[in-house]
């Protein structure tokens, strides 16, 4: 039952969470950053780790979504795709458990980022910690010892995608490794951890400053505008304050 | 042409006394809480001097503003969109704490709980950051009146881009206050650098401000803002920055600074500008052409088209009224007195400074002349390189032509008025050397050194102005989910839909300020346990107990 009712679980909290906090909590949405405090680890650290859980996001991707059969279709050979992921694999987690481990340190021995580190940041952390180190873990003693690994694409790639079909298959979990048990359990409580803790920032990267206009104007009103001074935004703001609205109005 | 409104500042430094009254009461209204510590959205800096933060001018160090490219585009310094998202992990030319400096406080509960002893009990100062015991050895304010300068003067990035030796030199001769708050630019880097667009510009009156909501704690507009004017709150990692305290502008008060300002120094009011032209403006070539771009971006408010396109443009009638009586557009445009801080940094930043004559005065006084006669002050105004040339570096980028040109104007008008006060005959000559006439000069010396209130603030207050005084009848506690609704929502404070700030709270937020609990009398306070740091046991943390007290 581990392998269907968590994952739902989990998915039902990380979606309500992250609603819910939007909608209640949009103030204290934020990456909390500690860089005013401490500058020195955490410019080491902190692109390590999060450019290496970014190769690593990607990599679980590949690995979990794309079925083997699609990638033996257009002619990549099982023992070529092995390779790859696993150097790759490892290349990243590696960068990300360094990253993860100075960034600890810096936590810890810097006594003012110590000071500002809350209880949700701590219980955040160890469970970050699980599960990147058993996934790391996994990695290392499944896939570089032997030749050719364990193949997750047989068991847990089917199950991860029989969840999204709505027909969970528990029964491939069975005999996969205990590391990669580990990992995942790991992982699931960390989503379910995820909307009360500051990693709800990942889901604000900031991809549209890509394309907006540089200067954002907005008016006194609560509606948005981010009209260029050019006149290339969609609408036009009008100079003057905005009539009263009555304060049963104002939400 | 398309023109808008920008509320704006003047300050003429000829009247600061230093006396940082502008800072505490701003601190006070502003910035008196956790997380803020650091946090001065004024601040007077002795000149030459560093700064605060320490040496922000240097933009080599600190990449913040514009450049312009080889192909005649802006760009932040920072670097471009891709750049800025590429290096978001860690933000790597944010200025840390110690280039602030490390908030602290005493002991002072020693002083009182001590056990008797042979020695006075000494308060120790203890670190806000760490908790622990902590040696001072810097604040907001470690070099003002030169103190401890010839250490560290060296360092005043104006100072470095003029030749080296002129440190000493210019400590004997030269010293002035420079009271700083945010320029609310025309082309602010600050809202350019912004990755979640929290930061805006208010389309009404061009104050540049942080929407907390949407803020998500990136930090580049620390980096993007050259003055570093947006400071990081953290406690709840969010961007804060001067508001030009909008809640008092928008119903016709004048900010908090320019209220309680003793030397009065200060001066407030719209001018009208081509939006149009506003990029164009910021990427003119030479440096020393961006005074001259800038000035030319601000359209006469007694122009027949412009008040007509204002018109067109929705701009309200008594808003054109003060735009036209507006003390900026006098000091900046008429009298041409007025200098930007730094056009160089091509955010075209909209607090301007009337340069102070007063040291050369006291350079010529105290030499024996009279510090009064328009040849000797004009001789002594070229004659003065060092002081002209720091001002220079501060105003124009380093073309000591404008300033010499507004300490000559400044030169001309006490002569002349000192004529005037005399009972002799002012000598017209000495207004048109400098290029206006009697009358005009005495209009400045009105508006520079009476300075009636009504004449420095000429504040448009906001259109809903009556209506929102009915509303305050009514009842300001009761608009949905305020202390009047009962209690501070099932979340905590500071959770739950934003509550609308100025007149509607005004009177629930003072009375809570004097109110004998921190909670106030009837709301339960509750803390919102997502904004809990962990630390302590926050009022509200548990329910009251059957004493009633809060535990």
């Amino acid at each position: 039952m581990l392998w269907v009712v968590l994952p739902y679980v989990t998915f039902a909290v990380l979606v309500v969470g992250s609603v819910w906090r939007y909608r209640y909590d949009r103030f204290g949405w934020t990456t909390r950053s500690s860089e005013l405090y401490e500058k020195r680890l955490l410019r080491i650290g902190s692109p390590l780790f999060h450019i290496g859980l970014l190769v690593v996001i990607l990599g679980h991707l590949a690995g979990l979504v794309i079925p083997a059969s699609w990638t033996a279709a257009v002619g990549i050979p099982e023992d070529v795709y092995h390779l790859v992921a696993a150097l790759a694999g490892s290349a990243a987690s590696a960068v990300l458990v360094l990253g993860l481990l100075i960034l600890i340190y810096r936590r810890r021995a810097t006594s003012a980022v110590f000071l500002a580190t809350t209880v949700m940041d701590k219980v955040m952390y160890a469970m970050l910690a699980l599960s990147v180190l058993s996934g790391a873990w996994a990695t290392a003693t499944t896939q570089l010892v032997t030749e050719h690994g364990y193949d997750y694409r047989e068991t847990i790639s089917p199950w991860f995608r029989s969840l999204w079909y709505l027909q969970p298959q528990p029964e491939l979990m069975a005999g996969v490794p205990v590391a990669f048990q580990v990992h995942i359990v790991a992982a699931f409580l960390l989503f379910a951890l995820w909307p009360f803790t500051r990693l709800v920032h990942a889901f604000s990267a900031p991809v549209p400053y890509l394309f907006r206009p540089y200067v954002v104007y907005r008016s006194r009103d609560e509606g948005r505008t981010t009209a260029a001074p050019g006149g290339s935004g969609a609408h036009r703001p009008r100079p003057g304050w905005e009539p009263p609205t009555g304060p049963a109005r104002r939400s | 042409m398309k023109v808008m409104a920008q509320m704006s500042m003047v300050m003429n430094l000829d009247k600061c006394i230093g006396c940082h009254t502008c800072s505490v009461t701003c601190k006070q209204a502003w910035t008196n809480r956790s997380g803020t510590e650091y946090v001065w959205f004024n601040n007077v800096e002795t000149r030459p001097g560093l700064g605060y933060p320490r040496t922000y001018q240097d933009q080599d160090e600190w990449h913040g503003g514009w450049v312009r490219t080889k192909r005649g585009r802006l760009k932040l310094r920072a670097g471009g969109r891709l750049k800025k998202l590429a290096t978001i992990f860690a933000s790597p030319k944010m200025p840390s704490i110690q280039d602030y400096y490390e908030p602290w406080t005493y002991e002072y509960d020693m002083l009182l709980s001590a056990p008797q002893g042979a020695h006075t009990p000494v308060a120790r100062p203890r670190s806000l950051l760490t908790g622990k015991d902590m040696k001072i050895e810097w604040s907001a304010n470690w070099d003002d009146d030169l103190a401890g300068s010839t250490a560290t003067m060296q360092d005043d990035p104006v100072l470095k881009h003029m030749s080296e030796h002129v440190a000493e030199e210019l400590e004997q001769t030269f010293m002035f206050y420079l009271p700083r708050i945010c320029e609310h630019c025309l082309n602010p880097a600050c809202v350019a650098s912004c990755p979640s667009g929290a930061m805006y510009k208010r389309a009404e009156d061009g104050i540049v401000l942080v929407d907390q909501e949407a803020c998500r704690g990136w930090r580049q507009c620390v980096t993007g803002c050259p003055y570093k004017k947006v400071y990081f709150n953290h406690k709840t990692g969010k961007a804060e920055k001067c508001t030009l305290c909008y809640p008092r502008i928008e119903v016709g008060l004048p900010t908090v600074c320019s209220e309680t300002c003793v030397g009065r120094l200060r001066y407030l009011g719209l001018v009208l500008y081509d939006a149009d032209r506003v990029t164009e403006a910021a990427s003119v070539e030479d440096e020393h052409e961006l005074l001259a771009a800038q000035r030319s971006l601000f359209l006469d408010p007694h122009d027949p088209e412009v008040v007509a396109a204002a018109r067109r443009e929705g701009i309200p009638e008594d808003w054109i009224d003060a735009a036209q009586a507006s003390p900026i557009w006098k000091l900046i445009s008429d009298y041409e007195v007025a200098l930007p801080l730094h056009p160089e940094y091509r955010t075209l930043p909209m607090v301007w400074y009337i340069p102070p004559l007063s040291p050369v005065v006291d350079v010529v006084a105290s030499s024996g002349n009279d510090g009064e006669d328009p040849r000797t002050l004009f001789a002594a105004i070229s004659r003065l390189r060092i002081p002209l040339e720091y001002l220079a570096g501060l105003f124009t980028a380093g073309d000591t032509r404008p300033v010499e040109r507004v300490l000559r104007r400044l030169a001309a008008m006490r002569s002349y008025m000192r004529d005037v006060n005399l009972g002799n005959t002012p000598d017209e000559a000495t207004a048109s050397a400098v290029g206006m006439t009697g009358p005009q000069v005495e209009e400045m010396y009105r508006l520079l050194a009476i300075a009636k209130y009504d004449d420095r603030y000429v504040i448009p207050t906001a259109h809903a102005e009556q209506a929102r005084d009915l509303e305050e009848i009514a009842c300001s506690l009761d608009y949905e989910g305020g202390p009047g609704m009962g209690g501070a929502g099932p979340l905590g404070e500071s959770s739950g839909p934003p509550v609308p700030v100025a007149v509607e709270n005004f009177h629930a937020l003072s009375s809570r300020q004097t109110a004998d609990s921190p909670n106030g009398p009837s709301t339960p306070g509750r803390v919102n346990l997502l904004n809990w740091d962990g630390n302590g046991r926050p009022d509200g943390l548990f329910p009251p107990d059957d004493e009633g007290k809060t535990s």
